[in-house]
């Protein structure tokens, strides 16, 4: 009886849905199949359709150069140091947060540590830049202090590295806390009633209860990073790294951009970025089905 | 409720962790202080190395100098511009997708192949190059639509909305239905009144991501009167060359360039963030905690 009236609905579901596919053929699968460049020699007046096939020259070559293991070896290690650091961190902020009881103090640290998520790398990077120069603060202190010869932190590989990892748990700790703080608020307050009768210390209770009721949440957060593990965070390296630290900070990312925005070699960077893709396409699939499995998690 | 008295070793790991979160509060603030002292301070004091957390030799001539530059205020007429436009055609991409995708599939038979579009797009998207030739080939470079349209529908935005709409109750639509109202009017008089949270959610998502994107700028502009805000920054610091070794080169380097100009225009970036800041606090983790609702 109401299929008649269902079918007219179904119309404008479909008109409402139109711009939106309109876009997305337009500005994400036609550019996805553009990826056929990969297998291609460009010429920039044939275009991406036209240029002749060269099969998988481009990917032999990858497999060739030295920067490929480069790259990966880099890309791998920003990205493993990146997630434990950032995990742990806001793990261990989350859990000194939830130990006070003073709602004003609460909210005033949570205001200041949540700021720095929503500036952009290139500010960071204008601000770091700076803070750690020879005249910067740092420096400044460092000079005042020992009266040492400032240290060259950008030029340093070492010294570079561990910007970028202090910079990124900078950031992102007080942000990335959220999750634990949410997941800290939903322990049910009987158990630590029950401890607390039973005489447990502060430092029981934390490994007791809390840890192992969060638990679930922190593997889980785990799983997930799982996704970004080709990543490494261009934005970041884009605006902080110059050519004397390349060897240890040049990541997937930042190799496509050279090679294809400064090299013009765009078909070799397309196969990168499509090598990178397909390898983060099967991380994807493989962290949500831990997810799924380990984490009773279901994103679809 | 029970409560237990404190011993003296209570009061001392109370002392240690609220110390140890102010600290933390401290250390997040000083950058951002530190490049505020510096764009308020004396050229003559900046190359010392002498400015912490407040200004030496205070003056504002690099907030004057800034609003005689045309440079910087075309850049931020350029970011205006592109958060106005993206704002305004994102939200309405993403209220038209999220209402028949938060149909069940027997109310709506092809929500399944939309979906799997939107979130087939969104874990497999394009790469750098290609998207590039696709903007050039439609002659988009160089002009405010290259900056608005590529990143236009927002997949996660879109899930966002439809987990918001799935968890509001069914009857109202089901009884505007049966009075009927088109799915048209149930969307703009029904469903849109009662999501506030999540469109105020999703519009400042849209703002923070616009307002600070600078690598569509970097390869989608022509010349330097394209470039929003966030790029024009970004070739300033990119140009704090730090690749020399020697130190009093850096030197030199550091003089002409003036670092106090370069910081406040770093704070001049920061500051609609800063704005808008008390507002995203509210909506961003409401946001994700929307976005973790299940089905």
């Amino acid at each position: 009886m109401l299929k008649p009236t269902r079918n007219k609905e179904v119309i404008h579901y479909h008109i409402m849905l139109f711009p939106v596919i309109v876009f997305l053929v337009i500005f994400s699968i036609y550019p996805t199949l553009g990826s056929v460049m990969a297998f291609k020699s460009f010429d920039p007046i044939k275009g991406i359709w036209g240029s002749p096939w060269v099969g998988l020259d481009n990917f032999r070559s990858l497999f060739e150069i030295p920067d490929f293991k480069r790259i990966t070896v880099n890309t791998i290690t920003i990205s493993v140091v990146k997630i434990v650091l950032n995990v742990s961190c806001a793990l261990a902020f989350a859990l000194l947060l939830n130990e006070t009881r003073v709602r004003w103090f609460k909210r005033s640290v949570q205001t200041v540590v949540y700021l720095p998520f929503f500036l952009s790398w290139v500010i960071m990077a204008g601000i770091f830049k700076d803070f750690f120069s020879v005249e910067g603060l740092i420096n400044g202190v460092i000079g005042r202090i020992s009266g040492n010869e400032p240290i060259l932190f950008f030029t340093s590989k070492s010294w570079f590295m561990i910007i970028i990892y202090l910079t990124d748990v900078w950031k992102g700790f007080g942000f990335n806390a959220i999750v634990f703080l949410a997941a800290l608020t939903s322990i049910n307050p009987s158990l630590y009633e029950a401890a607390e009768v039973d005489g447990a210390s502060r430092w029981r209770k934390l490994t007791h209860i809390t840890l192992p009721s969060i638990r679930p949440t922190i593997v889980l957060i785990l799983i997930l990073s799982l996704q970004g593990i080709l990543s490494g965070g261009f934005d970041q390296i884009f605006n902080l790294y110059n050519p004397l630290v390349y060897s240890v900070s040049d990541i997937y990312d930042t190799y496509i951009y050279r090679m294809g925005f400064q090299n013009n070699q765009y078909e070799f960077a397309t196969a990168v970025g499509l090598f990178r893709s397909a390898v983060a396409f099967i991380f994807i699939f493989l962290s949500q089905w831990l997810a799924e499995k380990y984490g009773d998690y279901k994103v679809f | 409720m029970l409560t237990i008295k404190k011993t003296k070793q209570d009061y001392i790991t109370d002392t240690v962790i609220y110390f140890i979160l102010v600290l933390l509060a401290v250390t997040t603030l000083i950058p951002l202080l530190n490049i505020l002292a510096v764009s308020l301070s004396d050229s003559a004091k900046t190359t010392a190395g002498l400015v912490t957390v407040y200004p030496l030799g205070f003056n504002m001539t690099t907030y004057t100098t800034i609003f005689k530059d045309h440079a910087i205020l075309t850049a931020i007429g350029v970011s205006f511009k592109r958060v106005v436009l993206s704002l305004i055609v994102d939200m309405i991409l993403v209220v038209l997708a999220a209402y028949p995708l938060s149909r069940s599939s027997k109310a709506f038979p092809f929500r399944g192949v939309y979906m799997w579009i939107v979130v087939g797009t969104m874990l497999f998207g394009p790469s750098m190059i290609p998207m590039f030739f696709t903007v050039k080939d439609l002659h988009l470079l160089g002009t405010i639509w290259a900056l608005v349209l590529p990143g236009a529908v927002g997949q996660f935005y879109i899930i966002l909305m439809i987990n918001y709409f799935r968890s509001l109750p069914s009857e109202l639509d089901e009884s505007a239905s049966i009075d009927g109202a088109s799915p048209w009017r149930r969307l703009l008089q029904i469903y849109l009144p009662l999501s506030k949270p999540i469109v105020a959610t999703i519009a400042l998502f849209v703002v923070v991501n616009n307002w600070n994107a600078y690598y569509d700028g970097l390869i989608y502009s022509i010349n330097t009167d394209d470039y929003p805000l966030q790029t024009y920054i970004q070739q300033l610091v990119v140009n704090l060359d730090m690749s020399i070794r020697d130190v009093e080169q850096v030197k030199s380097l550091l003089a002409v360039s003036n670092r106090s100009l370069t910081a406040a225009k770093l704070v001049i970036t920061m500051v609609p963030i800063l704005l808008i800041y008390p507002f995203m606090q509210k909506y961003f983790i409401s946001g994700i905690m929307i976005g973790s609702v299940k089905e």
